[in-house]
């Protein structure tokens, strides 16, 4: 198991390598020079010149890219070309905001997907499984951004029973921020209606993003279950007297979790890359939010890091989830 | 001819239905294949007609008529700010939604294949450092990677279908690859191999054939995405440069902030992405299961 892990996190070094690689390339081969961008239209040839030499971009390539991968590994991905900011600091202070968003995400696709799936797969052939199956089919088919502005437009505007935007109701509380995670800050600050705000936030942005997530878990659930409930032993169980509740979670839900933990890791990529649509309509000041202002202001510092960062993020979860395999499932050994 | 070759002849013409013709045949019988074909086709007819389906030109408004609500006779779905037709713009969007859905799937399939083969044929050093990239670009979130690629090509129609195209090629690869990784050790391409087929007629005679089954679920599946990433990178202000350009997902973006008052010009457009992707993603579960041979009868 130890070996497995850390052949795991051996291999990881080279696509992380290969990723800088590219996203150094990438910023080198734009079209436009980076000092061009920085100063704007009115730039002289001499502060090009001048902010060219301060970015070590007049130095040969090969020597800016070792410079590039010592400052990687000391965590130093750079400058905002526009505000100048620490490209890490800002992510490290915006990236509990998207964690917020995606667990929430991930805890509402989570508690209504198993449970439906396992619902449809029970009910195989039934009404409930058909009208199960064409809510998934739609759950999938519906872009974040279109589903976001939709429930915007009704539970904000229509009927406007929760908030439009933002983290929390910034004049009716002031949270001060610990772990930059508003409901974690609300709890340490003991501001309880402030938790409650950010509560009521969290819940457009988080349904938003977790349909897709919600609709994928519950067809896995769904065929999982099935395959599991055509299983001697699930027969035996019942057979042996088992109650129905009991043969469900004990043995046909723990044995059909597998597929639906995989899926959890890749949908750790969708939703950090749905943050964006997500976090944009709603006003959530994540990373999403953070990149997708990048992208209009052409700050191709913060957008190449970010990159790099969210893509990091990826693979871990990954591997966490591949890691946490084999302690689902005892038949898999790592070797 | 005598009884017995006759009785051959018979069985033989049984025998003959190719895997293409059965998985037709299964299609014609899955409800989600037929749906998902008519809704696509109903789309590429939309594309295909464009110019006789809309009554306006989607690119010119008149500035009077603006804001004009849904279901009125002269504007079915109503207006947009600069008083263009909603409907026609709809219409026209099918063909730059479609046109960049299939360019980028069809470059991200032509690319993916290429070195899913040369990954999955030769093996070796070749198979390693595909493989190794093709892991470098999986680990880039897909909408992430897109926004990249359309940032640094510079906006555009094809910067678009270009940039969801690669986010497609390290799937497809990998696809291809384990087929054939598979289909290497099968007893007819060892028996091919044995009286003297040339590694380029086995591959391209005798394994892609059989390895195209996912490949061509697997487009259709990406179709979806691609509809939806384009509307994804629109929406986000990255779509085609010219903001006269009928594309869905812009259309909603211009919107969003007028949600208060004119909500028709988000609701139309995106019911139009919604479907769309509905029927590619019908379509792809429809031939995934006629054409998966474990579910042939």
């Amino acid at each position: 198991m130890a070996k497995f892990i850390i052949r795991r996190l051996l291999l990881l070094i080279p696509i992380l390598l290969g990723l800088s690689l590219l996203i150094f390339l990438f910023i080198r081969l734009l079209p436009g020079d980076p000092a061009s961008t920085i100063l704007g239209e009115r730039a002289t040839p001499e502060n090009i010149i001048r902010v060219r030499e301060a970015l070590g971009l007049d130095r040969p390539l090969h020597e800016q890219y070792l410079d590039y991968i010592g400052g990687l590994l000391q965590g130093d991905l750079g400058r905002s070309f526009l505000t100048n900011r620490d490209v890490v600091d800002d992510f490290l202070q915006r990236f509990p905001a998207t964690i917020e968003l995606t667990v929430t995400a991930m805890t509402f696709a989570l508690a209504l997907g198993i449970p439906l799936g396992m619902l449809t797969a029970k009910r195989r052939g039934t009404w409930i499984d058909n009208g199960g199956t064409i809510l998934s089919l739609i759950g999938i088919s519906i872009p974040i951004f279109f589903l976001g502005l939709m429930l915007k437009w009704l539970f904000a505007i229509q009927w406007p029973i929760l908030p439009d935007s933002g983290r929390i109701d910034l004049i009716q509380y002031y949270i001060p921020p610990v772990t930059n995670m508003m409901t974690v800050d609300a709890i340490i600050a003991g501001e309880w209606g402030g938790f409650v705000d950010a509560l009521r936030h969290l819940v457009l942005p988080g349904i938003a993003l977790g349909t897709i997530p919600l609709a994928i878990i519950m067809r896995i659930t769904r065929a999982s279950v099935v395959d599991v409930l055509n299983e001697d032993y699930v027969r035996t169980a019942h057979a042996k007297g088992l109650r129905g509740g009991t043969v469900d979670t004990r043995h046909v839900l723990r044995n059909a979790m597998l597929p639906v933990v995989t899926v959890i890791g890749l949908q750790t990529g969708l939703l950090l890359g749905g943050a964006i649509l997500t976090e944009t309509i709603f006003g959530w000041g994540g990373v999403g939010k953070w990149m997708y202002d990048a992208v209009v202001a052409n700050d191709y510092q913060i957008i190449q890091s970010g990159v790099l960062l969210l893509a990091l993020i990826f693979v871990t979860v990954n591997l966490i989830v591949d890691v946490s395999y084999a302690f689902l499932n005892p038949r898999i050994r790592y070797s | 001819m005598s009884q017995a070759a006759a009785t051959v002849d018979a069985v033989h013409d049984e025998r003959a239905v190719g895997l293409w013709a059965d998985a037709f045949r299964r299609m014609r019988r899955s409800k989600a294949a037929i749906i998902g074909g008519t809704i696509v086709g109903f789309f590429v007819l939309m594309a295909i007609f464009a110019p006789f389906i809309a009554p306006y030109d989607p690119t010119r408004g008149n500035l009077a008529d603006s804001y004009l609500p849904p279901f009125t006779a002269d504007h079915l779905f109503g207006t947009n700010v600069q008083g263009q037709d909603v409907f026609s713009r709809i219409v026209f969007g099918s063909r730059l939604t479609l046109g960049i859905a299939v360019l980028s799937v069809s470059i991200g399939v032509t690319v993916g294949a290429i070195l899913g083969s040369l990954a999955g044929y030769f093996r070796g050093w070749v198979d390693a450092v595909i493989m190794r990239g093709v892991d470098i670009m999986l680990s880039i979130p897909g909408l992430l990677f897109a926004i990249a690629v359309v940032t640094w090509l510079g906006r555009g129609v094809i910067q678009i279908a270009i940039a969801i195209a690669i986010v497609n090629i390290p799937i497809f690869a990998r696809l291809l690859r384990g087929s054939l990784l598979s289909l290497r050790e099968a007893d007819y391409v060892i028996a091919a191999r044995s009286v003297g087929v040339g590694a380029g007629a086995l591959l391209v005679q005798h394994m892609l054939p059989n390895a195209i089954g996912p490949l061509i679920v697997q487009a259709t599946l990406a179709l979806a995405t691609a509809v939806v990433d384009a509307a994804a990178l629109g929406f986000l202000g990255l779509g085609p440069p010219d903001p006269r350009t009928p594309e869905w997902g812009t259309m909603l973006s211009d919107t969003y902030r007028y949600l208060n008052d004119a909500v028709h010009l988000a609701f139309f457009p995106g019911i139009a992405i919604v479907i769309s992707v509905l029927g590619f993603n019908l379509l792809g579960d429809g031939m995934r299961e006629a054409l998966d041979p474990k579910l042939r009868r």
